[in-house]
């Protein structure tokens, strides 16, 4: 059996949680608190943006108390040219060397810009960072972040803020089978259910924000997601049965009685 | 000089350096999740002090927020 506290690695990084937790959308550091705490996680997205001078409590303060490390993001950023200027702030701001790498192509669907994507993930694994990159579903281009040096790959299942969980599963799966770095689903999770799914499929990890952080009640969507992400991954292990068109019975027929018409003899 | 911090246009005295900046916006010097870049290149904060704003450089200071 798979045992549901085994640890995994990024890069040269053990972690025991699966479930990596976005920061973005909790309306105060106390609803995040009680998430941070509900969750389990120990990596949590934190973003950069133009100091606001009438600002009060950084997050750092808060990912501290709650014992979680730092992975910064370039979440807003357009170009290559933006993503390595901003990852290199956030080595500074942060002191770390491990970026979530987003380079946005259109802000309606958020959805990645491919080239300038591959081109900041290079660049920055260059200047030695450990890259994390936001990427589409698309097997091809995940195999081309993997090539150019990415510590992880981070497919969407469906737009950042959706809620439309896994729209192609089968892709995820084949990103799943070639890959040679962990698989971590961004994006799309919704609830829980989309969460298991993704680790049903094979995925390393989940990375989750909205889906916690706008619900009705965080803390405890949290805790769902958090569960869902240690059944996902068990079941994964245990191996799910294959499916099929047609019914198969899981009672034996042998020594079925025959009880015949009613009142009628033999 | 004429620079531009985070959009916005600013006169310091021509001596002004990026730690002089990070005063102005009020931060300690000490302040964790704080970055600058200067004309688009990042300024490690052991060169804050000494490193000297151009006439009309574009500083951005950031900070940690909430996101992702």
């Amino acid at each position: 059996m798979t045992p549901i506290s085994e640890s995994w690695r990024i890069a040269d990084r053990e972690l025991g949680s699966r479930l990596i937790l976005g920061t973005g959308g909790f309306t105060s550091h106390d609803l995040l608190t009680r998430a941070l705490r509900a969750s389990g996680t120990e990596l949590c997205t934190v973003a950069l943006r133009r100091l606001d001078p009438a600002a009060r409590g950084s997050i750092l303060d808060v990912l501290d108390a709650a014992g979680v490390q730092v992975l910064p993001n370039t979440a807003g950023c357009f170009t290559a040219r933006d993503a390595i200027v901003t990852a290199q702030l956030a080595r500074e701001a942060f002191a770390t060397d491990w970026i979530k790498l987003e380079v946005i192509g259109d802000d309606r669907t958020l959805l990645p810009d491919a080239v300038e994507l591959i081109a900041a993930a290079e660049a920055l694994v260059e200047d030695g960072f450990v890259v994390l990159p936001y990427t589409t579903d698309d097997p091809v281009l995940a195999r081309r972040l993997e090539d150019v040096g990415c510590a992880a790959v981070m497919p969407l299942g469906s737009p950042i803020g959706s809620g439309m969980g896994i729209r192609n599963p089968y892709n995820i799966s084949i990103i799943i089978e070639r890959a040679g770095v962990p698989v971590i689903l961004d994006a799309g999770v919704g609830t829980a259910s989309d969460a298991a799914l993704a680790m049903e499929l094979g995925c390393d990890g989940v990375l989750c924000a909205s889906a916690i952080s706008r619900a009705h009640d965080p803390a405890a969507m949290a805790r769902a997601i958090r569960l869902a992400v240690e059944s996902g991954r068990l079941a994964r292990g245990a191996g799910r049965i294959p499916r099929r068109r047609y019914a198969e019975a899981s009672t034996p027929e042998d020594g079925l009685p025959v009880f015949g018409v009613p009142g009628v003899a033999e | 000089m004429i620079v531009t911090i985070n959009g916005e246009r600013r006169e310091l005295p021509s001596s002004a350096t990026v730690a002089s900046v990070v005063e102005l916006l009020d931060v300690a010097p000490a302040a964790r999740g704080v970055a600058v870049a200067l004309n688009g290149e990042v300024v490690t904060r052991s060169r804050w002090s000494q490193t000297e704003l151009p006439d009309g450089a574009r500083i951005e200071v950031v900070a940690a927020i909430q996101g992702g």
